[in-house]
C-alpha cells in the first residue's frame, strides 16, 4: 500500500507528464515569454509577477481545467508492482470475459468481411474522393445497398455475456433463499447501498432545487429557476470546469447548457481542435472502412427513424466517420477493460510489427451506437465541436456501457445495481416478473446501455445526462432504470408475460418516456434514496 | 333542450357565473369534416350528431357549406359555427395582402414609420395581374432575386412554382383581369373564375437546420373581432422538408414546400420517418442554440404577426356573434430568426399523420371547444384554458395581474406560451366544473 504522500506526488508527476505533451503547455510557455514586455512585469519579482499575470489572463483557469480533466480520466496509481492491465480491470475473471467476447465480435467481423468479399480497408478512387467531398454535408442523401450488412452484434448479445459471468473465487453452492440475488447478473460486486447514495446525490434530494422537476418540489421552480441560471452564466463567465460540474447536478438551463458541458469536458474548440477533425475529415475521404458501413446502418435502423433525431442524420455521419479513424481514441484503452481489435497484413499474422489496430480508433460500433452522438447534435451543430464534445463523453463515460468491468460506472455494476434496488424496494414486483419469465433486466438493459437515448424525450435525456456529468457517474442510469419500474409497479403486477411486460413499460417507438414519467423517476430516485 | 341551472354557483373568481342558465347540456351538433373532429365531437359528453337538416346547436362545416348556406340560415341566440362569413379576408393570399398594406399605410399615418413596421413581416408581394406592373418595376429593382408564384384560392401546395426570370411568368400579362372594373359582384369577385396569382419574394435565406429548411405551424383561435378576443395554441409544429435546401434547384419543389402534403408525394417520403418536430421541440433546439433572450424575443416578434394581421382585417370581417375560427398560421424563419408569414388558414388540415399528431389534434379541438363553452361552465374572465392562453383580449393580455401596485411597474410579459410546456390536462381539472350531469371524479 502507498501512503498518500507518494500517491499524489506520482499522481501529479503522471499529469504533469501527460500535459506537458499538449498544445496548451506551448501556448501558456509562449504567453509567459510575451508577457515579459509587459510594465507591470518587474525583474525583482518575475516569477510572481509572471503567476499573476496568467492569472488575471485566464490562462491559471484555462491550466485548472485541464488538470481537472485529467483527473478524470486517468486511473489511480495503483501499486508499483501491479501490472498494466489491472489499470483496465482488476479483476482477471472480468478481464478474461472481455477478452472473449472480444474475439467473438472480431471473428463475426472477419466472417462478415469474407462472406461479403469486402475488404477491411480500401483506398478510394479519386473520382470516388471527389464525389464524397461534394457530398461531405448530405451523406444522408446516399442510398448504399446495405442489406447484406449485419450489425456486429447487438445489446442483447452483450446481455447473454454478462448474465454468464461468473466469479471463479464465490463460492455460490449456498441454497437459493431469499437472501439471494434473483436476476441475472451473478457476479458478487460491491455497489452503493441507498443510505450511502443518498449521501452522495445529496443534490437530489427534494428539498434541493432542481431543473426538470416541478411537482411535489420544496422550492418554488420559477424562483429556483431564475436564481440557478444566474449562478449558471457566472460560471460560463468564469469558464470555470469544477465549478461548472458541480452547478450540473442540479441541472443546466437550457440556454446555458452547450457552454457548461462543454466546460465540464474541457472541450475546446480552438484551431488546433479544428485542424484535428479536418485531417480525420480528410482520412474518410482518402479511405473506405468497412465499419464506415455499420456507421450507415446503425443510422438509418436507429436516429433516423427517430422522431426527434432524423434532422441530423448527416451530422452523424460527420461524427462517426471521423469517429472511426481517430487514433487519439487509442489512449483511453489504458483505463477500458476493452483492448483495441488487431488485425494483421497478410500474411504476417501473430507478428506484432505489421499489426495494425482496426478500426484506427479501436471502437467497433453496435446496433444503436449513433443513439450516443444524436442528443449531443440538439446542442451543437458545428461539426468540430460536436465531435470534440462527443468523443470527449465517449472516453469518459460511454465507453462503460459496453465493457465487461468491475467500475462503479461499469454496465455490470449498473445492471446489479438496477436489480439490487428492484428486489429490495420492489420484491413483489420482482418476484412477479420472474415468475413470469420477464426478468427486469431484459427490458430495462437496453435503456441503460444506451444511457437512455432514444428512450426519453430529448428533454429529459439531456437533463438526465446533466446528472450523469455532474456525478461524473454513470450510477443515476441504473437509479432511473428502477424508478421507471417502480413507476409502472401496478400495471406490471397485471402483466402475464415477457412481450405484455415490454408493452406495459414504454417502448422506444412512442419515442419516450412521458415527462411525468421521468419526473417521477427521477423524483422517485430521490424517494428511493430517502 | 334542457338548461343547466347554475343558480349561486360562484366560479373561479368569486364572480356569479355569467352566463347563468346559459350553459346547455345537450348540444346538437353538424359536422361536415370526416378526421379528428368527428371523434372529438362524438366523444364529447352531451353532444349529439344530428343528420341531413335536423336543427342544430353547433356546426363545424366546411368553407364550401358556409358559402352556400350561411346567408340563408336563421341561427338563434346560443348557435355557434366554426367560420366567420368573410374569412377569406384574411385567409387568401391576395386578399390578406390588400387588408395588411392598407392597414400599414393607416398606422403609419397615424402613428409613424416606426409602429407600421412592426407590420414588415410579410414579404413583397403582388396580386398578378392585375398589379402585374407594379410587380415588374420591383423585380428589376433586385436582379437575381427569387420569386415564387402562389394561387390565390388553392391549398396544399397545388399550383405553386419558383421562378427567377420574368420570361417565365409572360403569359400572365396574357390573363383577362379580373374585378377591377367594378362591374361584378363582391360574390362573384371573390369567387374568382379566373385564376388569379399572388407574386411573392422568395425568402432565400431560410433558417436551416442540420441543412434542411422548415416552417412553423400554428393554431389562433378567434372567438370575436370586435373587440377582437384571441387565444394562442401552446402545441404546433415545425415541418420539415425532407430534402436539403439548395437555391440551385428551385424546379424541384420538394426542397422548397415544407407542407406536408406536398412532402408525401416526394419519392423519398417515408410515412414512418417523422418529418415533423413538435413545437417544444423546435423551441428547445432554437433556446440550446442561441439563448433564452433571443429566442424569447423572436417569440415576441411572432406574437407581433398575429396580433397585426388580425387586426388588419378587424373592419372588413363581419363580426357575427355566432362565429369562431381556429387558424393555422404558417410562418418561416429566415437565418436572422426574422420570422415571416407565409399563409393563414381557414381550415388548417385536421387528418393526423401519426399517432402523436392525431393527440395533439384532438387536444387542440377538446380545448377550442371549451372555449367556445357550449356548456357555459366558463365566467368570461380565463387567461387560459386547457393549451390555449388568451393572447388578445381587446388589448394585449399579460401574464402578471395588471392591477393599482402593478401599473407602475414597466414589466409586463406577454401572455402567451407558444412552445412551452402545455400541461393542459391539470389546468383543466382546476379549472373546469365537471359536465352537466356528471359527478366530479
Amino acid at each position: 500500500m502507498m501512503d498518500e504522500g507518494t500517491e499524489l506526488s506520482l499522481t501529479i508527476a503522471q499529469i504533469v507528464q501527460r500535459l506537458k505533451a499538449t498544445h496548451l503547455h506551448s501556448q501558456i510557455e509562449r504567453q509567459a515569454k510575451e508577457c515579459l514586455h509587459r510594465p507591470e512585469i518587474q525583474l525583482e519579482s518575475l516569477k510572481e509577477d509572471v503567476r499573476n499575470f496568467l492569472k488575471a489572463s485566464g490562462w491559471e483557469r484555462k491550466l485548472q481545467n485541464a488538470v481537472y480533466r485529467e483527473l478524470h480520466v486517468q486511473p489511480l496509481p495503483s501499486h508499483p508492482a501491479a501490472p498494466p492491465e489491472h489499470a483496465k480491470e482488476p479483476l482477471a475473471y472480468m478481464r478474461k470475459a472481455q477478452v472473449n467476447w472480444e474475439k467473438r465480435i472480431l471473428k463475426s467481423l472477419n466472417s462478415m468481411c469474407t462472406e461479403l468479399g469486402v475488404p477491411l480497408a480500401r483506398k478510394r478512387p479519386a473520382v470516388e474522393q471527389k464525389e464524397l467531398t461534394n457530398k461531405w454535408n448530405e451523406m444522408g442523401t446516399d442510398e448504399p445497398d446495405l442489406s447484406r450488412f449485419r450489425p456486429v452484434y447487438a445489446p442483447k448479445d452483450f446481455l447473454e455475456v454478462l448474465i454468464s459471468l461468473r466469479n471463479p473465487n464465490h463460492d455460490s453452492s449456498e441454497e437459493a433463499s431469499a437472501k439471494s440475488h434473483w436476476g441475472l447478473i451473478q457476479v458478487p460486486l460491491h455497489d452503493r447501498d441507498i443510505p450511502q447514495m443518498r449521501e452522495a446525490y445529496s443534490e437530489l434530494s427534494l428539498t434541493t432545487g432542481q431543473l426538470g422537476i416541478d411537482d411535489h418540489t420544496h422550492v418554488p421552480p420559477d424562483l429556483f429557476e431564475s436564481e440557478h441560471t444566474r449562478i449558471g452564466k457566472k460560471v460560463v463567465n468564469e469558464q470555470d470546469s469544477a465549478a461548472a460540474q458541480q452547478y450540473s447536478r442540479q441541472g443546466c438551463p437550457t440556454g446555458l447548457r452547450a457552454d457548461l458541458w462543454a466546460l465540464i469536458l474541457n472541450s475546446t474548440n480552438e484551431p488546433e481542435d479544428v485542424m484535428h477533425y479536418e485531417q480525420l475529415k480528410a482520412g474518410v475521404i482518402h479511405h473506405d472502412l468497412l465499419v464506415d458501413n455499420l456507421i450507415y446502418k446503425d443510422v438509418k435502423l436507429t436516429a433516423s427513424n427517430d422522431d426527434y433525431y432524423f434532422v441530423f442524420e448527416d451530422f452523424l455521419y460527420q461524427v462517426l466517420l471521423c469517429f472511426s479513424r481517430d487514433t487519439a481514441v487509442l489512449e483511453h484503452f489504458s483505463y477500458n477493460s476493452a483492448t483495441p481489435p488487431k488485425s494483421y497484413i497478410q500474411g504476417k499474422v501473430g507478428v506484432e510489427e505489421f499489426a495494425v489496430v482496426y478500426p484506427p480508433n479501436g471502437v467497433i460500433p453496435f446496433h444503436g451506437f449513433s443513439m450516443y452522438v444524436a442528443p449531443l447534435c440538439f446542442l451543437y451543430n458545428e461539426p468540430s465541436k460536436l465531435y470534440s464534445v462527443f468523443r470527449e463523453m465517449y472516453v469518459r463515460y460511454f465507453f462503460r456501457l459496453h465493457s465487461v468491468s468491475s467500475s462503479t460506472s461499469g454496465i455490470v455494476s449498473l445492471c446489479l445495481q438496477f436489480e439490487r434496488l428492484l428486489q429490495t424496494h420492489l420484491p413483489q414486483l420482482f418476484y412477479h416478473l420472474r415468475e413470469i419469465g420477464a426478468q427486469p433486466l431484459r427490458i430495462a438493459f437496453k435503456w441503460m446501455v444506451r444511457a437512455f437515448s432514444g428512450y426519453l424525450s430529448t428533454d429529459q435525456l439531456l437533463l438526465l445526462w446533466d446528472r450523469i456529468l455532474g456525478y461524473d457517474s454513470l450510477e443515476i442510469v441504473a437509479v432511473l432504470a428502477a424508478a421507471v419500474f417502480a413507476f409502472r409497479a401496478e400495471n406490471l403486477m397485471e402483466v402475464t408475460s415477457l412481450t405484455s411486460a415490454e408493452v406495459s413499460v414504454p417502448r422506444p417507438q412512442a419515442g419516450r418516456l412521458s415527462p411525468t414519467h421521468t419526473h417521477t423517476g427521477f423524483h422517485s430516485g430521490p424517494w428511493l434514496l430517502k | 333542450s334542457l338548461f343547466y341551472q347554475t343558480a349561486g354557483y360562484k366560479g373561479p373568481y368569486g364572480y356569479q357565473k355569467r352566463r347563468e342558465g346559459d350553459g346547455r347540456s345537450c348540444v346538437r351538433y353538424k359536422c361536415g369534416l370526416t378526421n379528428t373532429i368527428q371523434d372529438v365531437l362524438r366523444q364529447r359528453p352531451g353532444w349529439m350528431e344530428v343528420k341531413d337538416d335536423g336543427e342544430w346547436d353547433f356546426n363545424w362545416c366546411d368553407v364550401g357549406w358556409l358559402r352556400e348556406n350561411f346567408d340563408h340560415s336563421y341561427m338563434e341566440e346560443h348557435v355557434r359555427i366554426c367560420h366567420f362569413r368573410n374569412h377569406y379576408e384574411l385567409t387568401r393570399k391576395n386578399l390578406m395582402v390588400k387588408n395588411l398594406k392598407r392597414y400599414r399605410k393607416t398606422l403609419e399615418r397615424e402613428a409613424g414609420r416606426i409602429e407600421a413596421s412592426k407590420c414588415d413581416f410579410f414579404p413583397r408581394t403582388f396580386e398578378l395581374p392585375s398589379e402585374y406592373h407594379l410587380f415588374v418595376e420591383e423585380f428589376k429593382r433586385s436582379p437575381g432575386s427569387t420569386w415564387i408564384m402562389k394561387p390565390v384560392a388553392r391549398s396544399q401546395g397545388k399550383g405553386i412554382f419558383l421562378f427567377q426570370k420574368l420570361k417565365d411568368i409572360m403569359d400572365w400579362k396574357k390573363v383577362t383581369p379580373c374585378g377591377n372594373d367594378g362591374s361584378r359582384s363582391e360574390e362573384q369577385r371573390d369567387e374568382t373564375q379566373v385564376e388569379s396569382y399572388v407574386a411573392q419574394r422568395y425568402i432565400e435565406n431560410p433558417y436551416l437546420i442540420s441543412g434542411r429548411k422548415f416552417d412553423l405551424r400554428v393554431y389562433v383561435l378567434v372567438t370575436s373581432y370586435i373587440p377582437l378576443k384571441a387565444w394562442l395554441y401552446r402545441d404546433g409544429f415545425a415541418r420539415f422538408s425532407s430534402t436539403r435546401f439548395s437555391l440551385t434547384s428551385i424546379d424541384d419543389q420538394y426542397v422548397h414546400l415544407t407542407n406536408v402534403a406536398v412532402q408525401k408525394t416526394a419519392p423519398d417520403y417515408d410515412p414512418e420517418k417523422g418529418c415533423k418536430w413538435q413545437m417544444q421541440q423546435l423551441r428547445r433546439y432554437l433556446t440550446a442554440r442561441h439563448g433564452t433572450e433571443t429566442i424569447e424575443a423572436l417569440f415576441k416578434d411572432v406574437d407581433n404577426i398575429f396580433v397585426r394581421s388580425l387586426q388588419s382585417v378587424q373592419k372588413v370581417i363581419i363580426n357575427d356573434k355566432h362565429c369562431f375560427e381556429l387558424y393555422g398560421y404558417d410562418i418561416l424563419l429566415d437565418q436572422d430568426l426574422k420570422p415571416w408569414l407565409i399563409e393563414v388558414n381557414a381550415s388548417p388540415s385536421l387528418t393526423a399523420s401519426s399517432q402523436e399528431d392525431y393527440e395533439m389534434k384532438c387536444c387542440l379541438l377538446e380545448d377550442t371547444l371549451h372555449i367556445v363553452d357550449m356548456e357555459g361552465r366558463l365566467t368570461g374572465r380565463e387567461k387560459r384554458v386547457g393549451g390555449y392562453d388568451l393572447m388578445w383580449n381587446d388589448g394585449p393580455v399579460y401574464r402578471e395581474d395588471v392591477n393599482l401596485e402593478t401599473l407602475g411597474s414597466a414589466c409586463f410579459t406577454a401572455n402567451t406560451h407558444l412552445g412551452c410546456v402545455n400541461d393542459r390536462k391539470k389546468q383543466l381539472r382546476q379549472l373546469l366544473k365537471p359536465f352537466p350531469g356528471k359527478k366530479r371524479i
